[in-house]
């Protein structure tokens, strides 16, 4: 079984009294360590008669959602591009909330969020939701935190600005359209340094003694991974060579140590505005320090990506092997090369995803029927040793082709995408590419081999085949890549021969200048897709799909910095969103800076911001008119069934 | 490979086209030590380009460059270009297997990577197709054009073992691009042209080393190299 058995399935459970109360059993926590959360769904009461006319059932393309749940117990694991069983009833706010909730008790015992007013959990894993009946004729409500993270959100959700002060108000009437994160100095983490968060720290020097200076440099990090093994060999670590850190690395296998052998183990501490997080899986420890104010589930899920790219490097089977033989194994050598990957991973975290935070994927947006010719045209070219087919454009997903029992975790796809459009040694190559890796969702024990070509969008049809140059300013959004996944690993030449005849075919009928005009149009912004929007810019998670979509970040988070604030904020709301008992479904947050709005339902996560003047009324019918538009344009911005053969 | 049948060993597919014009393809490989610069070879070969900074290959990369030897003949590389790494050596014979030449790259100012060039070699002779053309390049010329002192392999050193082994042998700079173009056009020159036979005697190795033929090889197993 796959290690990581996503957590995203959407279970139902109403309660006898509300019939609009959709809620998951598992409020959507994405850390892959959860691996009983399916049993939720077994134990599922039976449901009471309702409407079926729900808003996205009449989306649904063929795939119906019956025929797909019929499939679904043969299926290894979550679809990400298939349609998924949920019953989706109602999109109107959620009012009632005195359902009862299975929850799964395989939350992470170390989730340092703590639900303050809810009820307790009973053995049978229900849950009473005392303590957040919210008022039914209220449609939107923004109300005092019901958790506690870290004590951080607190700035965040600041409970007594419900009715903004006359002070307030009188300067809200100055500057009506401010934007977020503009006037005020941001409360969050202190952010002064991130601009040289990235610099590489050099190598001490002994003849120049500048160990000092470099630990200070060290230490003014925000965010450090760390991997050791667990007789304390460094394995990696993303800021400062060995010789720097090698103290610390001692230390840290001290405590974990010390720890793991009482049988306890070590979860995470706190120290000053540092959080250490603690990750052990089997030979290995990973470890994480963020000033960045994260919570532990987040941290946690990107030590597991990390981990997840030491697997897709080694398969468990060797690293096991390694360590079995000789439990003293220096890591280094065979993951030597590999570096890069995990530090554009890091560095993807620490500069803030949304594609991580949501564990979702991103696609190009294309006519439907501009992707079904794509989708079609993948079909049309598959050759027998075709596992998986993907074409991405600029770190977006444009088709996918896969096999119908099989589908793809968005984990696996984070490493590739990194791999492919962070890391620059394989675009760099300057040719064709046969990559074997292993793909930790898919089979963590065995290796795939995959082909990749890359194809510029900037560049005229007539020289697709080969890359302009390895040097060039071509950034990353303006790659096309061609991906085909096989588990035969002779097949490169049947791959390169699909991929030549997919090329052709997608020259043919148009396919490749659309996907070209597409990738270089970008993202549009949230004014262009609503205009008039206060809102500045959202996420909006489609559960089924397990797909995002969100405007682009120019021009209010064009900045490295100012995409890290916009980030951190996200980060809070998911949190709050999916802490422990929060069954919270809308989250209104008012800050000196900004004002955003959470709304989760059972088939979509949203989440905006907009600058601090906002009122609640127009934030809540800018997020309904970008819903509204989001739904319209749903089978452009989503990936709905691919090409399944 | 598999299923289109053995792409490689279309090999010497020297096929005629056109009146005396000559045109053929052949399979290259490259192996070597990680960090020796297989790739920087392959990429101021294929499209003239350095860069100062490469992360390491992954897997492997497969590029072509055809060059012409003279007004008649060209002859097009079908280029492997391998990462270095331990952990992917179970898969280099699937690219070493059917290839007509290979270069084996070693980084001048490391003394321990001429021997991996030569397990390589070893592994080659043993292993891969027995009339293959090996070439020996040893990279990395422009560090010690001013820092003599970084260099940790002879030229003598080098061009003793290649003699010995029956190798093509060059000392080559990526970041200069010196000698690099002689080095495929040597192995171009090496090479079966004509469909006569896979073994065809071919002087060439213009600056290199000149196999000879019959040499009595140091390595123990099997074949020596072609000729």
């Amino acid at each position: 079984m796959p290690l990581d058995e996503r957590s995203t399935d959407a279970s139902e459970h109403a309660g006898p009294t509300s019939i609009d109360t959709e809620e998951e059993s598992d409020s959507g926590n994405h850390s892959r360590v959860d691996k009983n959360n399916n049993k939720g769904e077994k134990q599922r009461p039976p449901l009471p008669p309702r409407p079926k006319a729900g808003l996205l059932q009449s989306d649904a393309s063929p795939n119906s959602p019956q025929s797909v749940k019929g499939l679904r117990p043969s299926l290894q694991s979550k679809p990400t591009t298939a349609l998924s069983s949920v019953d989706i009833q109602t999109l109107s706010f959620p009012d009632g909330s005195r359902g009862t909730f299975s929850t799964p008790g395989s939350r992470l015992v170390s989730e340092s969020v703590m639900g303050l007013s809810t009820g307790t959990s009973t053995p049978s894993g229900k849950a009473s939701r005392a303590g957040i009946d919210m008022d039914d004729t209220t449609s939107l409500i923004s109300y005092a935190p019901t958790l506690r993270g870290n004590g951080d959100l607190e700035s965040l959700l600041d409970s007594g600005l419900d009715s903004p002060s006359p002070a307030w108000k009188l300067l809200s009437t100055q500057s009506e359209a401010a934007n977020p994160f503009e006037s005020f100095e941001y409360e969050g983490p202190s952010l002064h340094s991130f601009d040289k968060e990235f610099d590489e720290i050099e190598a001490v020097d002994t003849k120049r003694g500048n160990e000092e200076e470099l630990l200070i440099q060290w230490k003014s990090k925000l965010k450090h991974y760390i991997i050791l093994s667990s007789a304390g060999k460094p394995i990696y670590s993303r800021h400062g060579d060995q010789n720097l850190i090698n103290g610390y690395i001692g230390i840290i296998q001290t405590i974990i140590s010390f720890f793991e052998s009482a049988k306890d183990p070590l979860l995470g501490f706190t120290a000053g505005n540092t959080r250490f997080v603690v990750v052990t899986q089997g030979p290995l420890y990973l470890f994480a320090i963020s000033k960045l104010k994260e919570t532990d589930a987040q941290l946690r899920a990107q030590l597991d990506a990390l981990y997840m790219q030491i697997l897709s490097t080694l398969t468990l089977s060797n690293l096991t092997h390694l360590f079995t033989n000789r439990p003293n194994t220096d890591l280094r050598r065979p993951l030597e090369g590999t570096e890069t990957l995990l530090s554009s991973l890091s560095d993807t975290f620490t500069k803030g995803s949304a594609s991580s935070l949501l564990s979702a994927l991103e696609c190009l947006k294309i006519r439907k029927t501009q992707r079904y010719v794509i989708n079609n045209t993948m079909l049309k070219a598959r050759t027998p040793n075709l596992l998986y087919g993907l074409i991405v454009a600029g770190g977006r997903l444009v088709s996918v082709a896969r096999p119908k029992r099989h589908s793809l975790h968005p984990g696996d796809l984070q490493l590739i995408f990194n791999m492919l459009f962070e890391a620059g040694s394989v675009k760099a190559g300057g040719g064709e590419n046969w990559i074997p890796l292993c793909l930790p969702g898919f089979n963590n024990r065995g290796y795939l081999y995959m082909y990749v070509s890359f194809i510029s969008a900037r560049e005229n049809a007539e020289n697709v085949a080969e890359r302009p140059s390895t040097a060039s300013s071509v950034s990353q959004e303006d790659e096309i890549a061609i991906l085909l996944i096989s588990a035969e690993k002779e097949s490169f030449f049947e791959l390169k021969e699909m991929r030549d005849d997919i090329v052709e075919q997608l020259e043919k009928n148009g396919s490749m200048d659309i996907i070209k005009k597409a990738v270089r149009v970008g993202r549009s912004s949230a004014t262009e897709m609503v205009p008039g929007t206060p809102l500045r810019h959202f996420l909006y998670k489609s559960r089924a799909n397990v797909q995002f979509t969100m405007p682009s970040f120019s021009p209010d988070f064009g900045s490295a910095l100012a995409r890290r604030k916009l980030m951190n904020l996200y980060h809070a709301l998911h949190a709050s969103a999916h802490a422990k008992h929060a069954h919270t479904k809308v989250i209104h947050c008012i800050s000196t800076d900004s004002v955003s709005l959470v709304w989760t339902t059972a088939s979509f996560e949203f989440y905006c911001i907009a600058g601090p003047n906002t009122s609640r009324a127009a934030l809540a019918q800018g997020a309904n008119k970008i819903i509204q538009w989001v739904k319209r344009e749903e089978e452009r911005l989503f990936i709905i069934g691919g090409a399944v053969f | 490979m598999a299923t289109k049948g053995p792409v490689g060993a279309r090999g010497p597919a020297g096929s005629s086209r056109g009146g005396n014009s000559r045109f053929a393809q052949f399979k290259l490989v490259l192996l070597g030590e990680s960090a020796v610069g297989k790739s920087s070879l392959v990429l101021r070969f294929v499209k003239d380009q350095f860069d100062d900074y490469r992360e390491s290959t992954i897997g492997a990369a497969f590029l072509t460059q055809t060059i012409s030897l003279d007004d008649q003949t060209t002859v097009k590389f079908e280029i492997w270009d391998t990462a270095g790494q331990e952990r992917y050596k179970s898969l280099a014979p699937m690219y070493y297997r059917n290839a007509n030449c290979a270069v084996v790259v070693y980084d001048i100012t490391q003394a321990s990577s001429l021997d991996k060039a030569k397990q390589w070699i070893k592994e080659l002779q043993r292993q891969a197709n027995e009339n293959i053309i090996i070439a020996l390049a040893g990279n990395k010329l422009d560090l010690v054009t001013d820092q003599p002192d970084k260099r940790a392999i002879t030229t003598a050193d080098a061009e003793a073992y290649a003699r010995e082994s029956g190798l093509l042998f060059f000392e080559t700079s990526a970041k200069t691009s010196e000698n690099v173009r002689e080095l495929f056009t040597a192995i171009a020159k090496k090479l079966p042209l004509d469909q006569a036979g896979p073994r065809n005697p071919r002087s060439g190795g213009r600056g290199g080393v000149e196999l000879r033929p019959e040499n009595t090889s140091t390595q123990g197993a099997g074949n020596t190299c072609a000729c």
